[in-house]
């Protein structure tokens, strides 16, 4: 073990009462000094005037008669200067040879081939819309799918991913979702290999060149940050509405996270083991591929993980730009308030999410065996018992069509009758509720949104970059004013502000509720693994399922949004609390047991302060998922926010304005994310905890 | 290294390049792209449409498709035909686009459409007067909730829906506050609780729904429309105002196509502009789905059972 070294010398320099104060005087003061002369405070310093925002000098390139377009500046709002830019890529000959438009159509309708052999494969047989062949062979009958998928999780993990596999197959035939559920999964099939692929080969060009690894990070944090109709409607521009359209958009969903963790994982490989490959001889090529990916092998599993997470996440929202699946059908039963139809359609999207994602872990961490000699059947048994559980299925599939494809009359369905239970429940909730419904706006959320809405862009600006100060330094005050600025200057700047108290709300609720619970789980083994399964399962819940029953206990308004985002954004605080809070080394927990702390001083004094820049990632992540989830909360609707003006710039396929208002809740997530990883950064180095 | 491995390489690029040609030349046997969208009317009636279609020898495909945003994918031709397009919902995005001429006006449904303000039956004894608009504004007071007081509330459309409905209350004066709702699924998931408990509701709705079929309920009563009443101040009851008007009381359906698509399927083409659902075809199809609890498939073969003379006609008709 290696010592740790001390802290240096001058951290540990007491300050005077006023060094101490300095930062918290600081933000008193401009507090101060805004509520003094509020009175007096100009208009063009609370509301961005629109003089500003409609007549911004943007460049403008404008191509005539010759061959290098002419720079213009007529003064335009941001999104008709996003939107000028669009027309371009849609309409004009890029140098007299080809409309971009043409090109990324064309390449989003390469997608359409392994889509449709993906499809054919498992659900609809060959031949099949672009997959043309002269005879006929059929799909995989559901029977022999079970097997194998049993048979494959058996051979990655035993019996227990073998049941779960098996079983998750078994469950979309029994419960009348073989169709969409097959095509759901061949569309993550496809998606997820090739937006895994594409990670993969940015990850590897960001460690040959330096400069793209430098230009891709802001790049990648920028696409995460991106709420998804930001990019739907670019996509159905340029794509098209269509079910590959819905394959490229998860692709995109899914991109960031794999180049990202490529690029942690090749770059952290242990200098050992690169100078072992140097002593080998190894070519650049070979250290690549025989050196570095095979020792990074267990955290690019990690990314292959999350983006099959993150494609099924997509499911529900793809389905709005033309992706058939699950999620189609999940909106349609939501629509008709079949509630318990649609938990089971949740259900089978938790099921596959947890099937693909053991699968392919224990895949990974599978180490190659030695193969006995012998017979084909034994050398290779999995392999046997697959083909034979192939040629049984077709066999039967052929005398026996029940087995090829299950008859509606034998499956089944507990929705409808769990629909009265649900609306009973909501029933005898209703008026006990009665008291937040009428209560929780008057007295807190309507005055808080309308302090939200009163608080000046200045101010705004000038808290934020006062923060990035402290946190970083005149680098990051300067970053962080460049995001305000951005959305000032895009002149949504009330939606902007409704917004923001939303997601504030929201994260305040989830630490109110969300971090008791975590203290609470984090003490007993066994409440600890409950609450991770209870994380992992809402994650991936279509959290489109809550909404209904927000609206019905608390109508169409503030406080369904809030408890819809609360619902979604608490996980990672409880996540990262529990994590956290366990986290903390074993000797030191001894040495505080043998210092004679009594169980809640471990609690309060060691395990917390050393958690705590744990516990502000996990803040982080919540305010995340909270900027994702007021997105999804606008389908409840009732604010006059950002959420509405982007569904009503999808409405008018208006790419433009989407992309404009979508930055807008990205540089809100930015800034607060940088703010936070800075902060959570010093706290550990504080404690000497890196 | 080993060759293999390039050899595996040269032939999977060289099938990809293929298969890339083989994408130019696949555009003439595509088939006819039908939206679905998220009401089942709608959805009923694609099924249906796209039956007929198989019947008279082509090939659909069923895309789902955002309402709003399937307008644009018409004109791009990513989307062959809607055949449930709303005067009041999407007339504006329509007749964009046929006015573009992106889009044809293939056909007109005898149905007729209406949206409007709607209360359920249990809400007349709570303000007695309904359904006439002045009563509904004299017990605004019954409709408010914490987040509209003093105000009445009125449950609104989604926001892209463009309502107009903040317009009206303005225009007529109103002491209501209209809440957009985002989707319609929380329109209808707040008047099912609402009717359960019957509390008092004024919400979006429109004809034919299945909504008319599941509750008892009627339309409020606005100064009749009339041409140039969302223009012309001085126009209509309120001399100072626009929009001092309901919505019109006959709305059009119609079947919009892809501009290219009449020379590219001509046949098909020809039996999309006979084809024509009335208000109880609408209706039905919505109600053997919501109040039946049929699926989505099985309603649609049920109605083309019970309406075979009907939609033969449209086959037939075009193929002689």
């Amino acid at each position: 073990m290696t010592a740790r070294p001390l802290p240096a010398l001058e951290e540990h320099r007491p300050e005077t009462g006023l060094e101490r104060y300095r930062w918290p005087l600081l933000f008193l003061g401009l507090i101060a000094v805004y509520l003094l002369f509020r009175h007096a405070w100009p208009a063009w310093a609370t509301i961005p005037p629109e003089a500003w925002t409609e007549r911004l000098p943007l460049p403008y390139f404008v191509f005539g008669e010759g061959f290098l377009p002419s720079l213009t500046f007529p003064g335009s709002n941001i999104a008709d200067w996003f939107n000028a830019i669009v027309t371009f890529l849609r309409e004009h000959e890029i140098f007299g040879l080809f409309v971009f438009k043409d090109f990324t159509r064309w390449l989003g309708g390469l997608t359409v081939y392994p889509l449709d052999f993906a499809e054919a494969l498992v659900i609809s047989g060959f031949p099949h819309r672009s997959i043309k062949i002269p005879f006929e062979i059929p799909a995989v009958p559901w029977v022999a799918a079970v097997g194998l998928a049993a048979i494959l999780g058996y051979y990655a993990a035993g019996w227990r991913i073998a049941l779960l596999a098996g079983g998750s197959l078994a469950y979309f035939a029994l419960f009348n979702l073989w169709k969409p559920a097959m095509t759901t999964l061949s569309l993550v099939l496809v998606a997820a290999p090739i937006a895994a692929g594409i990670g993969l080969g940015l990850g590897i060009l960001a460690l040959k060149y330096r400069w793209l690894e430098k230009a891709l990070w802001p790049i990648l944090n920028l696409m995460q940050a991106l709420p998804h109709f930001g990019y739907l409607i670019p996509v159905v521009v340029f794509v098209g509405l269509a079910h590959r359209s819905g394959a490229i958009a998860t692709i995109l969903f899914a991109v960031p996270v794999m180049a990202k963790v490529t690029m942690v994982a090749l770059r952290s490989v242990p200098q050992e083991v690169m100078e072992a490959g140097v002593m080998a001889g190894c070519t650049p090529r070979q250290m690549l591929w025989s050196v570095r990916i095979p020792a990074a092998r267990h955290t690019l599993m990690v990314g292959i993980n999350q983006v099959i997470m993150l494609c099924l996440a997509m499911q529900v929202i793809s389905s709005f730009i033309g992706a058939r699946g699950l999620g189609i059908d999940l909106l349609f039963r939501l629509q008709n308030l079949q509630l318990g139809r649609a938990l089971e359609i949740g259900i089978a999207i938790v099921l596959m999410a947890i099937t693909l994602d053991r699968l392919s872990q224990a895949l990974a961490e599978k180490e190659p065996e030695h193969r006995p000699e012998g017979p084909f059947w034994v050398v290779h048994p999995y392999l046997t018992a697959a083909g034979v559980v192939f040629l049984v299925g077709g066999l039967l599939a052929a005398f026996l069509p029940e087995a090829a494809r299950l008859p509606r009359a034998m499956t089944i369905s507990v929705g409808r009758s769990i629909d009265p239970v649900i609306k009973d429940v909501v029933a005898a909730l209703y008026d006990p509720l009665s008291f937040i419904r009428d209560t929780l706006p008057a007295y807190v959320l309507v005055p808080l949104r309308d302090f939200f809405k009163a608080i000046p862009w200045t101010v705004f600006m000038a808290l934020l970059a006062l923060a990035g100060w402290r946190l970083g330094g005149w680098r990051m005050a300067a970053v962080v004013t460049l995001y305000v600025v951005f959305i000032v200057l895009s002149s949504w700047w009330t939606e902007f502000m409704v917004t923001t108290f939303l997601v504030f709300s929201a994260v305040v609720i989830c630490v109110l509720f969300g971090f008791p619970l975590a203290v609470w789980a984090s003490r007993r083994d066994s409440t600890t693994r409950a609450i991770a399964f209870l994380c992992d399962t809402f994650q991936t819940f279509p959290s489109f399922i809550y909404l209904i029953p927000c609206v019905m206990l608390f109508q169409v308004g503030t406080v369904s949004q809030l408890l819809a985002i609360v619902l979604y954004s608490a996980i990672p605080v409880v996540r990262y609390t529990v994590l956290g809070l366990r986290g903390v080394p074993q000797h030191i927990i001894e040495g505080a047991i043998t210092s004679g702390c009594t169980p809640a001083q471990i609690l309060w004094k060691v395990r917390m302060p050393i958690a705590v820049p744990e516990i502000m990632l996990g803040l982080n992540q919540t305010i995340m998922f909270g900027l994702f989830m007021v997105m999804i909360a606008g389908f409840i609707g009732g604010n006059n926010d950002l959420a509405r003006e982007i569904f009503k710039a999808k409405a008018q396929n208006d790419a433009g304005l989407a992309l404009l208002l979508a930055l807008n809740v990205a540089f809100l997530g930015l800034a607060t994310d940088r703010l936070i990883q800075a902060w959570a950064a010093e706290r550990k180095k504080q404690l000497g905890l890196d | 290294m080993k060759p293999i491995k390039y050899l595996a390489a040269g032939g999977a690029s060289a099938a990809l390049f293929g298969l890339a040609l083989a994408a130019g030349g696949a555009q003439a046997a595509d088939p006819i792209k039908i939206p679905l969208h998220n009401w089942n009317s709608q959805l009923v009636g694609a099924e249906i449409v796209g039956r007929i279609l198989e019947e008279g020898g082509h090939e659909v495909e069923y895309v789902p498709a955002d309402s709003g945003a399937v307008y644009e994918a018409m004109c791009e031709g990513d989307i062959d035909l809607v055949h449930e397009v709303w005067q009041g919902a999407f007339g504006v995005a329509f007749e964009k686009q046929v006015s573009k001429g992106c889009v044809v006006d293939a056909a007109t449904h005898d149905a007729k459409t209406r949206e409007e303000w709607w209360y359920p039956a249990y809400v007349e004894e709570m303000c007695p007067g309904l359904p006439d608009w002045q009563a509904l504004n004299a017990c605004a007071a019954k409709f408010s909730t914490a987040e509209t007081k003093p105000k009445g509330r009125f449950l609104g459309g989604p926001a892209e829906w463009l309502k107009k409905d903040d317009e009206r209350v303005a225009g007529l004066e109103m002491n209501f506050q209209v809440v957009n709702a985002g989707s319609a699924d929380a329109l209808w998931a707040e008047l099912a609780i609402a009717s359960e408990k019957q509390q008092p509701i004024v919400l979006f709705n429109w004809t034919p729904n299945f909504i008319e079929a599941v509750y008892d309920g009627k339309f409020v009563e606005f100064p009749e429309y009339f041409e140039g009443c969302r223009e012309d101040a001085s126009k209509g009851i309120n001399p100072n105002t626009t929009h001092d008007c309901g919505n019109p009381k006959d709305g059009y359906l119609k079947i919009g196509v892809w501009e290219g698509f009449p020379e590219k399927n001509p046949e098909a083409y020809a039996i999309i502009q006979k084809i024509n659902f009335n208000n109880l075809d609408i209706a039905v199809m919505a109600k053997l789905v919501d109040v039946d609890k049929m699926e989505v498939e099985d309603a649609a073969a049920k109605w083309m059972d019970d309406n075979e003379s009907k939609w033969r006609a449209w086959v037939e008709g075009s193929s002689s």
